[in-house]
């Protein structure tokens, strides 16, 4: 039982850092505007947090100084897109290839900097309950904070005016102005919530979960967050899960090896990346499914005067 | 070693994809080899003392010399020879040569600038070398960690595997549960010789050893080796070690009160608390002896050495207070066993996992046998990944 609940702790705990990002992205897409840079935004955000913190010693300081470099890459992102109709996949993927050389050029300095000892967080009362304690009450206040983030958002997207509006213009752009939406602040004010959330995910891995600067440390968890927004269709719960899935999948293949399960681990090593293909595949072949939330003008420019 | 040449080859990988997406945005980091930083001045001005003129060492480096680990031990031996040898040697180095014809290219300029003694200290530079050092042969070559040698081309490699060992004589006598933890790599003979090495140390000082196993399959992912780390703990272990490249490993134990190692470099700073001693490698012996030869004329090339605590290459080091005393007077003795040819970790008899004998008893197994290992010693746990 102990081992079943930390596992089940370090499932949440690995989960985390896909879930922020994939909810940013997922208000990013909802916009209709994909922002394939998530990977290189992650990495520019871990260094920005981990100096922040190196320099200052404060973790809060850490993720606001990653959320704030998250928003000012995707900021440039979405002038370039939204105002300029550059083509937005091939954009993302520059930016993408300019945070993973960018990062390692300005993190240099920082790849022998310690942060030292990490505190340990429980809550008061909770944590001392049987199993649950263990499981559930433990945590970084982050592990936490996403899974309000999810409830956050969906209560914003399908239960507020700006949420509705936000839909609107991710559905039919052209629609929204007609009625008068200014679309492309609104485009550009979600993208730059989806790069700050993102931001905020690799500060938190580089200054709590791993608290280390090494290049490319991300490795690959932008595209795995890009990746659950399809996966979950859209909807912040379902992103949620599927976070905890691949965190979980990967907890348990090392839990495995670590039974003498005899499976070998570079097959476990690509199960997330083979479950991404796996849900795309299910959800691309029946179009119904994929469309009753898939924002309609997702990665279409849009021109308002025309 | 085929771990050094993966390794390499994975830096050098993501050093290629960083320098594409460097010039893709029209800022790149230029990677023309650093100007000599000391003066030569000697060489331009006809020298009218008798005193001859310096010889001209050169460095070729995978990484940047502040990667605090593989290049930067390489560029502190840089460092410690100019100190030892004063004005009798000019060095210079440069960094971030990656693994490809760049690095033939990046040696020859080593020659036409004058060196005279040039080092190339990724496995990747092996061909490169062998040619190089074929056209040259007023030139001496030095290439760590590759195995083909010439009339002026000479190898060189550390026993990694020892600081292993030292270090499980600590990990034996510091676990409450008796389970060790190793967070490994890629399952190669390196790699393999060093886990297997950890576990006979612990065994060493306690038969009741079981180390458990996880396989990141990279080098350097902070977030698995994190993860790889904390299933670990969670399955009883509470003395870690690693054989990645990154501190991840020593955080993680700091995070969960358990205890970790440092490997390659002194890791103390990363987690004080949990880090019990560092295994490092020091390459100034060697580079010293080479150079000494090389300026009293008795280099010779050909030939490999692969130098361990007997050369002073391997260490145990910053042995944590928490460490009792009786327990650290047991890692010296290894280490001075080690030092005078007393203790041979690979002496038998030796047992696989399955219990059959693989060194028979009172034989010492030879260097060709170390570089071949592709078994789990008695007490790891689980399934070797593609193993028999």
């Amino acid at each position: 039982m102990e081992s079943l609940a930390l596992l089940l702790a370090a499932t949440l705990n690995a989960g985390t850092v896909l879930a922020i990002a994939g909810l940013g992205l997922l208000i990013n897409e909802r916009s209709g505007i994909v922002n394939l840079g998530a990977e290189g935004i992650m990495l520019v955000a871990a260094i920005a947090g981990f100096a922040t913190a190196v320099h200052t010693g404060s973790d809060l300081l850490a993720f606001v100084g990653g959320a704030a470099s998250g928003a000012l890459l995707a900021a440039a992102f979405g002038l370039l897109v939204i105002w300029l109709n550059t083509n937005q996949y091939a954009t993302g993927l520059a930016l993408a290839l300019f945070g993973v050389g960018f990062s390692a050029f300005v993190g240099l300095p920082y790849t022998q900097a310690t942060l030292g000892q990490r505190a340990n967080f429980a809550l008061p009362w909770l944590s001392d309950l049987p199993f649950v304690g263990v499981a559930l009450f433990r945590h970084h206040p982050m592990v936490y904070f996403a899974m309000l983030l999810a409830a956050a958002i969906a209560w914003f997207l399908y239960r507020t005016r700006g949420g509705l509006v936000l839909r609107a213009v991710g559905e039919s752009p052209e629609s929204a102005h007609a009625l008068g939406y200014p679309v492309r602040r609104i485009r550009l004010a979600a993208v730059c919530t989806g790069g700050a959330l993102c931001g905020l995910a690799g500060a938190y891995l580089s200054v709590v979960y791993s608290p280390l600067w090494m290049e490319g440390m991300v490795a690959g968890k932008g595209w795995i967050a890009l990746a659950l927004t399809t996966f979950s269709t859209w909807r912040p719960a379902r992103v949620l899960l599927g976070a905890y899935l691949f965190g979980g999948v990967t907890m348990l293949q090392f839990h495995l090896q670590g039974q003498g399960v005899a499976v070998a681990s570079q097959l476990l090593s690509m199960l997330p990346y083979l479950a991404t293909i796996l849900v795309l595949v299910l959800i691309s072949s029946n179009a119904n499914f994929i469309k009753v939330n898939m924002p309609a003008s997702i990665g279409k420019p849009f021109h308002p005067g025309a | 070693m085929t771990d050094t040449a993966k390794r390499r080859l994975l830096k050098f990988s993501t050093l290629s994809a960083i320098t594409a997406s460097l010039a893709l945005v029209g800022c790149g980091k230029k990677e023309e080899p650093a100007p000599a930083p000391a003066p030569a001045a000697p060489a331009t001005e006809a020298a009218p003392a008798p005193k001859p003129e310096p010889l001209k060492i050169a460095f070729a480096y995978i990484g940047p010399v502040g990667d605090g680990g593989w290049t930067y031990a390489h560029d502190n031996a840089r460092k410690a020879l100019e100190q030892e040898f004063g004005d009798k040697i000019v060095t210079s180095y440069v960094e971030n040569v990656p693994e490809a014809a760049d690095a033939e290219r990046v040696i020859r300029d080593m020659v036409d600038q004058g060196n005279k003694l040039i080092f190339g200290t990724t496995f990747g530079y092996m061909e490169q070398m062998v040619k190089v050092a074929a056209d040259h042969p007023e030139v001496k070559f030095e290439h760590a960690t590759g195995y083909k040698q010439s009339e002026n081309l000479r190898t060189y490699d550390s026993r990694t595997y020892e600081g292993a060992y030292m270090a499980g004589v600590i990990a034996g006598g510091m676990t409450k549960t008796n389970t060790l933890g190793v967070v490994g790599s890629v399952p190669i003979p390196e790699v393999l010789r060093n886990l297997n090495s950890f576990t006979l140390g612990a065994q060493s000082v306690n038969p009741k050893i079981k180390t458990k196993v996880v396989w990141v399959n990279a080098w350097f992912d902070t977030a698995k080796e994190t993860e790889a780390a904390q299933s670990l703990i969670n399955q009883g272990a509470d003395v870690l070690f690693q054989n990645t490249d990154s501190s991840a490993v020593l955080q993680t134990a700091g995070k969960n009160n358990k205890y970790a190692f440092g490997w390659d470099s002194d890791m103390t700073a990363y987690s004080p608390e949990a880090h019990l001693a560092s295994a490092v490698i020091n390459w100034v012996p060697y580079y010293t002896k080479s150079v000494q030869e090389a300026l009293d004329g008795s280099w010779k090339g050909g030939g490999h050495v692969w130098l361990g605590v007997k050369d002073g290459a391997i260490d145990l080091v910053s042995i944590s207070e928490k460490v009792p005393a009786e327990l650290k007077e047991k890692a010296e003795q290894a280490k001075a066993g080690l030092k005078d040819g007393s203790l041979v970790i690979w002496k038998g008899p030796i047992f696989n996992q399955a219990g059959k004998k693989v060194v028979e008893d009172g034989v010492a197994a030879d260097d060709d046998f170390l570089r071949g290992i592709d078994f789990y010693v008695k007490g790891v746990e689980g399934k070797l990944p593609g193993g028999n």
